[in-house]
């Protein structure tokens, strides 16, 4: 009876996720990545293709490039926008002077093209605070070489690139002590309040405006021209590269930093996208919704990944741990496997996932990922509290004449019904938290306003996502309370209250 | 009858019992009696499958136990162990009944069963809607026995079914279990430390030492011609025989 009722459930929700997944896809499919910057001109590039009547979706704040690459690579993203300096160096790996030209025809391989040059040039640059400069003397990148002691605090992806901070302090020299990633969103802060020295930038920041910081020059000239463009599928309908082309060589750099700054004002990039159009912000769709249905919506969507992921962990966890909970090899292997996922760092995960051409950007993927990583609290609890039950029960069980499958459904798995719902449990909270992820590919829930809150340093954003999944996970602490009365069997609780 | 053919069991290099040859009769009591390690329990489970013999054949009422055989041979045979083995989930009714419910018997013959367990086991019948945590020691091996009559089966085996209960406790359900072995004529094996409690409820004893069998016959056949020094100290240890 339980087991149907729980197979009925499992099935709604199944087809509902793949009717949501699978209804009304739009044609394109825009996608950003996770800076202001971006998000503006993906919102740009959405309402220029949709002012020409197409059907489009903006996948906004996606995690680091390789992410959004491999999306474009596999199809399930139709445009983004992208650098020159980027897809020279990280997508392409060729050397500093290949051309556009040179770089069309690689692009072309992976069926991919490259727009013209939208007329603003975003480059790397290094960043101080002004007074700390002035009293330093620092003006140029080879003026760090005298103050080894100022505290770096590059983003982990200027850290790991070709063009980034290794090959950048070996050129000029460089012998700086303390260097670590941090968020870019985050230094901003750092750096304003004094935490940290220097930090990456990129040179149309609102930031450098508003924190009164100065770009050291690049006396060295190591820094490649990042300008401006957008990356797009070659099969990408033609009306809609057309638009794309009009927005070609129409964004200076003055103009780029007015937009950004007024994405980081109104902590709203559909208002500076609409800025852009010299629009009232008013028809800027999202920011029309109020904040409770937009809560909501993601509260909604969250529960969604929850729920499916965790119905998934529970049917593969469970028969799982029961194999690990027998002697022999196959139950180290099995422990071992869960225990080896779940020290993967999620965004590697994601990362990895995304790659799989079955699984893509988006919901699917974060489900996965979230049934991943709630597999291993259920299979060890399940595995441990079935190993917990004495051997003359088992031998009683066994004696009575009871099949194998039966002494599991109906001695065993009640017995060890108090750890397993305490590993459901504790993955199911877990599941929860980790499920603000998902926004990073896309997969939306209460991530989203975290991710967008922290890309525009907004922390009033970042609160709209995280209160919610706080409350939502001690709701589910009382919600599986109420559901160990309804579950564990009475005789059992007994036992445990003497 | 319960018959063992040259049967023998090994643990890796431990031998727990010898290759051995042993006849239970049908229909009596017969008492397994050793120290503490000699393979009373060994003995049991090699009958109800729970073990397989390294060497032998053990046959019931003409049927080997064999793998393919033993759930069927498992539901003729009803088992009891020292703490009862009742399965804390379950009330006194539910683990009574598991088998009844399991194999789809009739529910309104079932009430009728129990109802007759309880009065041959002398169990309350307001009790069967209680857990095992709620109920006292002697109550549960009474369930315990229950749930092993429960199918009527030809055999019944008791591993030391006292042996966690205090002396009062214990003397009311020795004096229960000999009514309840008569009423019943069926055949059982029951394993004890205490050559008292064999005495009174077994037809014939077997004692056991280090896994072999010293001699088998009824308590005066031990006390008055025992086969070796070890059978006579062993009755002589059990101070209130002395006495007699
Ligand atoms: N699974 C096992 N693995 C290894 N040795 C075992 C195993 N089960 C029992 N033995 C050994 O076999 C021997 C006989 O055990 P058995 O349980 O039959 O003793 P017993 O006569 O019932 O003792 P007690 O009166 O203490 O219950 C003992 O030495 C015991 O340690
Ligand atoms: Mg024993």
């Amino acid at each position: 009876m339980k087991l149907k009722i729980t197979a009925a459930v499992f099935l709604l929700l199944l087809v509902s996720f793949i009717y949501s997944a699978c209804g009304r896809r739009p044609s394109i499919i825009v996608a950003s990545k996770r800076f202001t910057e971006s998000y503006v001109l993906g919102e740009i590039a959405k309402r220029m293709l949709e002012n020409q009547g197409l059907n489009v979706e903006h996948r906004q704040g996606m995690g680091g490039g390789g992410i959004v690459w491999t999306a474009l690579q596999t199809g399930q993203i139709t445009l983004y926008p992208e650098y020159t300096g980027t897809v020279r160096e990280e997508i392409l790996k060729l050397k500093g002077d290949a051309g556009p030209d040179r770089m069309r025809a690689e692009l072309a391989k992976e069926g991919v093209g490259m727009t013209g040059e939208l007329g603003f040039d975003n480059t790397y640059a290094l960043v101080m605070r002004r007074e700390q400069a002035d009293r330093l003397g620092v003006r140029k990148i080879s003026d760090l070489r005298g103050h080894p002691d100022l505290i770096v605090r590059p983003s982990p992806e200027f850290l790991q690139r070709q063009d980034g901070w290794e090959p950048l302090s070996r050129r000029y020299d460089l012998a700086m002590r303390d260097v670590r990633g941090v968020d870019h969103a985050l230094g901003y802060t750092a750096l304003a309040n004094g935490k940290i020295d220097v930090m990456d930038a990129y040179s149309t920041d609102a930031q450098i405006a508003e924190f009164d910081l100065v770009v050291l020059e690049d006396d060295l000239k190591f820094f490649p021209q990042y300008k401006a463009v957008f990356l797009y599928r070659l099969d990408i309908p033609p009306e809609a590269l057309k638009a794309l082309n009009l927005l070609v060589g129409t964004i200076s750099e003055e103009k780029m930093i007015r937009l950004n700054a007024e994405a980081e004002r109104t902590k709203d990039y559909t208002k500076a996208a609409a800025l852009y159009f010299e629009e009232s912000p008013k028809t800027a769709g999202k920011s029309d919704e109020s904040l409770a249905w937009n809560i909501a919506r993601w509260t909604f969507r969250h529960l969604e990944l929850v729920s499916i992921s965790m119905l998934l962990a529970i049917a593969a966890g469970l028969p799982l741990g029961i194999r690990a909970s027998r002697p022999g090899f196959a139950g180290q292997l099995i422990l071992g496997a869960a225990g080896v996922i779940q020290t993967i760092p999620s965004i590697a995960l994601l990362t990895m996932l995304i790659a799989v051409p079955f699984l893509g950007i988006g919901t699917a993927t974060a489900i996965v990922a979230l049934f991943l990583y709630s597999l291993l609290p259920i299979v060890r609890n399940t595995a441990a509290g079935l190993q917990d039950i004495p051997g003359s029960l088992r031998e009683s069980a066994e004696v009575l004449g009871l099949e194998p499958r039966a002494r599991l459904i109906k001695i065993y798995l009640p017995m060890a019904s108090r750890a397993i719902l305490a590993g459901i449990k504790t993955s199911t909270i877990i599941n929860v938290g980790t499920a603000t992820l998902a926004a990073f590919i896309g997969g939306g829930g209460l991530g989203e306003p975290i991710v967008s809150g922290l890309a525009l340093n907004d922390t009033s954003t970042v609160l709209k996502g995280a209160i919610p999944s706080a409350v939502l996970a001690l709701l589910v602490q009382f919600a599986f309370n109420g559901l160990d009365r309804l579950l564990i069997p009475k005789g059992l609780r007994l036992t445990e209250s003497k | 009858m319960i018959l063992f053919r040259d049967v023998s069991k090994k643990y890796d290099s431990l031998t727990a019992l010898a290759p051995t040859d042993l006849e239970i009769e049908s229909g009596k009591t017969t008492a397994l009696i050793g120290s503490s390690g000699c393979g009373k329990s060994t003995v049991l489970r090699l009958i109800v499958g729970l073990i397989e013999p390294t060497t032998g054949t053990i046959e019931i009422d003409g049927h080997s136990v064999t793998p393919a055989a033993i759930l069927d041979i498992r539901r003729r045979i009803g088992y009891v162990i020292q703490d009862g083995g009742l399965f804390p989930h379950l009330t006194a009714e539910e683990n009574a009944g598991l088998m009844w419910r399991y194999l789809k018997r009739p529910r309104t013959e079932m009430r009728l069963r129990l109802e007759e367990l309880c009065d041959l086991t002398r169990f309350p019948v307001g009790g069967l809607a209680r857990y095992p945590a709620e109920l006292s020691g002697g109550q549960r091996q009474r369930v315990s026995l229950m749930r092993a009559l429960m199918l009527d089966p030809q055999v019944l085996l008791l591993d030391e079914p006292l042996g966690a209960l205090d002396p009062l406790v214990r003397a009311g359900l020795q004096t229960d279990l000999k009514t309840i072995f008569q009423q019943l004529g069926k055949t059982v094996v029951l394993v004890t430390h205490d050559m008292a409690e064999a005495g009174y409820l077994a037809d014939a004893i077997v004692l056991m030492r280090e896994g072999r069998i010293i001699q088998k016959g009824t308590l005066g056949d031990l006390r008055d011609r025992p086969a070796d020094a070890f059978v006579s100290e062993f009755i002589s240890a059990q101070r209130s025989l002395v006495a007699i």
